[in-house]
């Protein structure tokens, strides 16, 4: 069981700087999952971490003791790849038990952990068969037995869930994060799928261009973004973002829109927006109400448009919408009918709306 | 008939035609093995043989009695002893340092990579015999003529770069991660190689070994000017002991043919379940 930490972490390929200088500490059985779309550096600080690549800058130690020039196998790691990986010419059994038997544990000893890990993964019927003779599933299931059964201090994995189809991806997801409670060891957990983020970690670390954004609980990201990348990149819908300039109105101060919409800033933002700043605002789909269907927040800004497409899944009904030209998403949970050209009255929470300076990026 | 049985019919006449086109050579000389030199020199030719016998082989391993033309022996069995020494060892060089050769380009990137391949690859393109003269040259400074040693360094040297390219593509279809995930499994470098990549590529391996064997087993032109006595001699170069000034005993000489085809034969039936390819398959993705 260890922490882990990397301080100052690059990482170049060629002149390309995937990972800029990034300081992560990660808690003892905390299971973090590193996030961002493709090119973020994501992968690469996962394989910094494991060894397999090498850290240009800075240092990563795991408990307490310094990684970078140690070779993988002296880390203690043990990784889950995205395409699985199995050894196709061993069956299920010799999977499992080759780092033991690498390690030069007894017959006895190696059999025994490969029962207890089968056991926890629920594979021990398969353990005479090849890996080419099982499911999708199954062999995911094989690869974290594999990782489990050297009971290393820290488990990596490499966007495992990514090659499964939709339903399989949901179960196993909730057989990673049992598997984490029956265990409780360290986790690191690369994905792009910030679903897979949200439900799986304790805390998440959103990365982009090779930087961190954000590092918080699921819940700290969804309800406090740092960044106007952060709050677009958690939640799904992903949130409503209008770019707007700061305008006097009446001796309030007001968004204005390209199309000359005008909202008013949230009494709480006033003094922290100048006239003239560009910015850009956003809100969530279940924030700008329908009032037909929903219930009018308490500080509210009122708009009329007319529905262009209403998804209805069951639980909840996506309506996409104008706002200007900007299309929308707003969100209901009665089980009405909308049709499309409905025109429908929509009430924005203020309360709600972020704001986003345009030229860093950052929170207001 | 449709389409698709005419189409059928048409690929099976072909597929027997280039049979017989290829086998037919090769036939000519077993049947021409067993036959008396009256029948094989006969004009017009003796299509169906109307008399088999061995008197070729005892011949060639015991020497001449009647009806033989009254030859003495061949050392056959020298020149057998030659031939299995010789290409067992620069197979065995060869595909090792091929092999080795093959992972590092397929695995490591280092400067000038595609150049020193490509250069490797060129040195094939020179056409063997014009090697024998500077070879030969060569050899005779450094007291390699007449030596097994030294037909050993040619094949090996023939052998490896075509060892490379054949491997190389192997160890690529490899999933880089089967080998980091034996690095994270406790493995080093070479013991991931060991247990992990070299069993996946063994199809790649053992068809590298194959033709490698076979170019060694029945190079002649080459051999032919280095090997001068019975040291060194091999089995197709003893091919040109049944020629005389003025006469060539052709089914003598298809007697030892056989006699080299056979084991090559048998190593090729031996090794072929191993060119199974798509070993890997399985292993990753669903």
């Amino acid at each position: 069981m260890a922490k882990v930490s990397l301080q100052g972490v690059s990482k170049f390929y060629g002149k390309v700087q995937a990972v800029k200088k990034i300081d992560l500490e990660i808690i003892d059985k905390e299971f973090l999952v590193l996030v961002g779309p493709s090119g973020c550096g994501k992968s690469s600080s996962l394989r910094m971490i494991a060894g397999l690549e090498e850290i240009d800058e800075g240092t990563i130690k795991i408990g307490n003791k310094e990684m970078n020039n140690l070779e993988p196998r002296e880390r203690n790691v043990s990784m889950v790849f995205q395409n699985y990986a199995l050894y196709p010419h061993m069956t299920v059994e010799e999977n499992l038990g080759f780092s033991l038997k690498i390690a030069g544990l007894g017959k006895k000893e190696i059999e025994e952990r490969v029962n207890e890990a089968a056991g926890i993964l629920d594979i021990t019927e398969f353990l005479q068969r090849k890996p080419s003779q099982l499911s999708g599933g199954q062999r995911q299931r094989v690869a974290m037995g594999r990782a489990i059964v050297r009971r290393p201090d820290v488990f990596l994995f490499d966007e495992p869930l990514s090659n499964l189809d939709a339903k399989l991806r949901n179960q196993m997801r909730t057989e990673i994060k049992r598997l984490h409670q029956k265990v409780s060891t360290t986790i690191v957990y690369v994905t792009h799928d910030q679903v897979e983020a949200m439900t799986l970690a304790d805390r998440i670390v959103i990365m982009k261009d090779g930087i961190i954004e954000q590092t918080g609980t699921p819940l700290d990201l969804f309800e406090r973004p740092a960044t106007k990348f952060v709050a677009t990149f958690i939640g799904s819908p992903s949130m409503n973002m209008i770019k707007a300039t700061v305008v006097n109105q009446n001796n309030q101060l007001s968004m204005k829109t390209s199309d000359g919409i005008i909202v008013p800033v949230p009494k709480d933002k006033q003094n922290s927006v100048n006239e003239d700043q560009k910015i850009s605002f956003g809100f969530r789909a279940e924030d700008i109400v329908p009032l037909q269907f929903g219930q009018k927040p308490s500080n509210a800004w009122e708009m009329q448009s007319s529905v262009n497409i209403a998804e209805p899944l069951g639980t909840e009904t996506l309506i996409f919408t104008n706002f200007g030209e900007i299309e929308i998403v707003s969100r209901m949970f009665t089980p009405e009918q909308v049709k499309s050209n409905d025109v429908l009255d929509f009430a924005l929470n203020l309360d709600r709306t972020y704001l986003f300076d345009e030229n860093s990026g950052l929170a207001i | 008939m449709n389409k698709r049985q005419i189409n059928n019919i048409l690929i099976w006449f072909s597929a027997i035609i280039l049979i017989i086109l290829i086998m037919t050579p090769g036939l000519w000389v077993v049947l021409t093995a067993f036959r008396p030199q009256v029948d094989v020199m006969a004009k017009p030719a003796v299509w169906i043989p109307r008399n088999l016998n061995l008197i070729q082989f005892e011949t060639m391993l015991f020497g001449g009695s009647e009806g033989s033309m009254g030859r003495s022996p061949i050392p056959v069995l020298s020149y057998l002893r030659n031939s299995l020494i010789i290409s067992f060892t620069s197979t065995f060089i060869a595909v090792l340092v091929g092999t080795i050769g093959g992972y590092g380009f397929a695995r490591h990137n280092f400067k000038h990579k595609n150049k020193y391949f490509l250069l490797i690859m060129l040195t094939r393109t020179i056409p063997g015999i014009s090697l024998s003269l500077p070879i030969f040259i060569i050899f005779s400074k450094i007291g390699l003529i007449d030596t097994h040693i030294g037909i050993i360094l040619v094949f090996v040297a023939l052998n490896i770069p075509f060892t490379i390219w054949l491997t190389d593509g192997f160890f690529r279809q490899i999933p880089r991660a089967m080998s980091e995930v034996a690095m994270t499994d406790g493995c080093t470098k070479l013991q991931a190689f060991w247990h992990i990549e070299l069993p996946l590529s063994r199809s790649g391996i053992a068809s590298a070994g194959i033709f490698a064997f076979l170019i060694s087993w029945n190079e002649y032109a080459l051999v032919s000017n280095l090997a001068r006595s019975t040291d060194s001699k091999t089995l197709t170069v003893g091919l040109m002991d049944f020629t005389a000034q003025f006469t060539i005993n052709w089914p003598g000489m298809c007697a030892l043919a056989v006699f080299i085809i056979i084991p090559a034969l048998i190593l090729t039936f031996m090794v072929q379940k191993h060119l199974v390819t798509g070993l890997t398959f399985g292993g990753v993705k669903g």
